[in-house]
C-alpha cells in the first residue's frame, strides 16, 4: 500500500476486546505499537475513558486514533457543561458513530470497540467499523489479532439468536474474573501468532463500583 | 448620569471622552444581585446571592464552572452571563486540545475582556451587560479576576459586584491583607459574611446564596471548581451562626488589627 505516494495512513497494529457482563464491561488492548515490522514501543495506551461509564478502545493508526480520542473527550466535557452529568454510553456511541461518518470520505483508520455500562447499569458493548457503522453486542475484538480472537469468543460467549423466544440478553452470564480470565486467554492466544500484538495487555473492567485497571504481561516476540 | 445627545450609539464619543453606553451597560451590573468573589494563595472561592423573579419561580443561576480549574459568578443580565459562559467553556476545550495544558486564568480573563471590547467599538453591537467575577486556579495559585462590560479587567484578592455590593466591599476591605493565608474554610466563611451584609437584613440561608470553590490542597492535589451543596451551605451557616453567639470577638483572626492602620484601600472603584 505504501507504494502509493498519497498513502497518508499506516496501521500501528494492536488488537481491542471487549466484553459486556450483566453489571459489568471488561475493555482489554494490547500496548504495542508497531510500524511494518519494528516495533515503535511496547508500552502504548490504546484505552481512553470517556466518561465513568464509558471507555473507548481503538487499533489502528494511532495519529488518527490519537485525535479521535481528544476529540470525543472534548465533546464529552462540552455535553457535561451543557446537561449537567457525563454522557452515557449509548449517547456516546452514537456521538462516535457520526463523527466516524463525517469523515467518510476521508476516514479515520481507526476500528473502534466501545464498552461501558448503560443507563441501567447492565454492561454494553458497541463495535464499529472505520466509518461508523456500529452495532451493540455482548462482545466484539478489532484490531489486527481480531480474526484470531473472534471465533473464540464466538464459541465461548456467542448468545442464542435473537429471533429466538423468549428473548434473552446478549450480555453474558460469566462473572466478572471470568470475563477478565477469558480475555487473558484470548490475548495470549493471538500474541502466539499475531505479529502486532504483544507486549502487556491493559485491562479496564468498569462496574457501578467504578473502574479498575490490570496489566498483565504478554509474550515481546 | 443624564440622557444626553451622545449616547445612543456605543460607537458615539462625547465630548468628554465617554462612550455613555458603554457606562449605561456599567450600570446593568450594578442592578444585578450580588457576587463576591475572594482568594487566597491556593484557593478562590466565588459566591452569589440569589435572587428568584417571584415566590413561585426558581432562582437564577448566576454561578457557571467554564473548566475544572476555573468557574464564573455574574451580575446583571444573566443571559448575557450564560452566553459568555458558553464561549468560555468552549475557549477552555479549545485550548486544552491544542496545548494539552488547562488555559491560565490570567488569558481566559483577556479572552474575555476582548470579546468584550468588540462590542464597545461596532455600531451594530451593544455592549454586555454583564459583570463577571472569574476565579480560577493554575500553575502560579489561585487568581480572581474581574471582567466588566467596558472590556477592562483586573485582578484582585477579592470583590463584590451587583447591587448593594458596596456592603461586602466594606466588609472585604477590613479583612482582605490576610486573605493570602486564609485556609479554604475561612474563605468560605468570609465570602458568606459578604453575601450576608448585601442581604441588609435578610436571613442568610442556603436557598438565597450559591457558593463554589476551586483549590488545591497543601498536598498538591487539585480540588476541581465545585459548587458546594445545599446542605453543607447551610451547615456552614449554622455553625457561624453558633460561633457568633458565642461571646468575645473569639472568631477574628488577627490581621484585622493591622487593617485599621492603612488607609490604602484597594482600588475598588473603576
Amino acid at each position: 500500500m505504501s507504494r502509493r505516494g498519497d498513502w497518508v495512513y499506516e496501521n500501528n497494529g494492536g488488537t481491542c476486546v471487549a466484553i459486556a457482563g450483566a453489571d459489568y464491561c471488561v475493555v482489554a488492548a494490547d500496548t504495542r505499537l508497531s510500524v511494518g515490522y519494528s516495533i515503535l514501543t511496547r508500552d502504548h495506551s490504546k484505552i481512553c475513558e470517556l466518561a465513568d461509564k464509558c471507555v473507548l478502545a481503538s487499533s489502528g493508526f494511532q495519529g488518527d486514533i490519537k485525535v479521535l480520542h481528544k476529540n470525543l473527550a472534548a465533546r464529552e466535557l462540552l455535553y457535561q457543561h451543557q446537561h449537567n452529568k457525563r454522557m452515557s454510553c449509548p449517547a456516546m456511541a452514537q456521538l462516535l458513530s457520526n463523527t466516524l461518518y463525517y469523515k467518510r470520505f476521508f476516514p479515520y483508520y481507526a476500528f473502534n470497540v466501545l464498552g461501558g455500562l448503560d443507563s441501567e447499569g447492565k454492561g454494553c458493548v458497541f463495535t464499529y467499523d472505520a466509518v461508523g457503522s456500529y452495532e451493540r453486542t455482548g462482545y466484539s475484538a478489532q484490531g489486527t489479532g481480531s480474526s484470531l480472537i473472534m471465533p473464540v469468543l464466538d464459541n465461548q460467549l456467542k448468545s442464542p439468536s435473537p429471533l429466538l423466544l423468549p428473548a434473552r440478553d446478549a450480555v453474558t452470564p460469566l462473572s466478572e474474573l471470568e470475563a477478565v480470565d477469558l480475555v487473558k486467554d484470548v490475548f495470549a492466544s493471538a500474541t502466539e501468532r499475531d505479529i502486532y500484538t504483544g507486549d502487556k495487555l491493559e485491562i479496564v473492567v468498569i462496574n457501578k463500583a467504578g473502574t479498575k485497571r490490570e496489566y498483565i504481561e504478554l509474550r515481546k516476540d | 448620569m443624564f440622557r444626553n445627545q451622545y449616547d445612543t450609539d456605543v460607537t458615539t464619543w462625547s465630548p468628554a471622552g465617554r462612550l455613555f453606553q458603554v457606562e449605561y451597560a456599567m450600570e446593568a451590573v450594578k442592578q444585578g444581585s450580588a457576587c463576591v468573589g475572594l482568594r487566597s494563595r491556593t484557593h478562590a472561592v466565588l459566591a452569589a446571592a440569589n435572587k428568584a423573579a417571584s415566590e413561585l419561580s426558581s432562582h437564577q443561576r448566576k454561578v457557571f464552572r467554564v473548566a475544572d480549574h476555573a468557574g464564573v459568578a455574574l451580575a446583571g443580565l444573566t443571559a448575557d452571563g450564560r452566553v459568555l459562559s458558553r464561549f468560555l467553556r468552549s475557549e477552555c476545550i479549545n485550548h486544552a486540545f491544542v496545548y494539552d495544558a488547562p488555559l491560565p486564568v490570567s488569558r481566559l480573563a483577556l479572552r474575555l475582556a476582548d470579546k468584550a471590547q468588540v462590542c464597545t467599538q461596532r455600531s451594530w453591537k451593544r455592549p454586555y451587560g454583564v459583570g463577571l467575577l472569574v476565579a480560577g486556579l493554575d500553575e502560579s495559585g489561585a487568581h480572581l479576576y474581574y471582567n466588566c462590560p467596558s472590556g477592562n479587567y483586573f485582578e484582585y484578592q477579592a470583590f463584590a459586584i451587583g447591587s448593594r455590593s458596596q456592603a461586602a466591599k466594606t466588609f472585604l476591605e477590613r479583612k482582605f491583607k490576610g486573605y493570602d493565608d486564609y485556609t479554604p474554610d475561612q474563605l468560605i466563611r468570609d465570602a458568606l459574611s459578604a453575601i450576608k451584609e448585601t442581604l441588609q437584613g435578610e436571613k442568610l440561608t442556603s436557598s438565597n446564596c450559591t457558593l463554589a470553590i476551586v483549590g488545591r490542597k497543601d498536598d498538591g492535589t487539585v480540588e476541581p471548581f465545585e459548587m458546594i451543596d445545599a446542605k453543607r451551605v447551610q451547615e456552614i451557616i449554622d455553625s457561624m451562626e453558633a460561633a457568633e453567639e458565642t461571646p468575645v470577638a473569639a472568631a477574628e483572626p488577627s490581621s484585622t488589627q493591622e487593617e485599621d492602620k492603612g488607609t490604602d484601600a484597594a482600588p475598588m472603584d473603576i
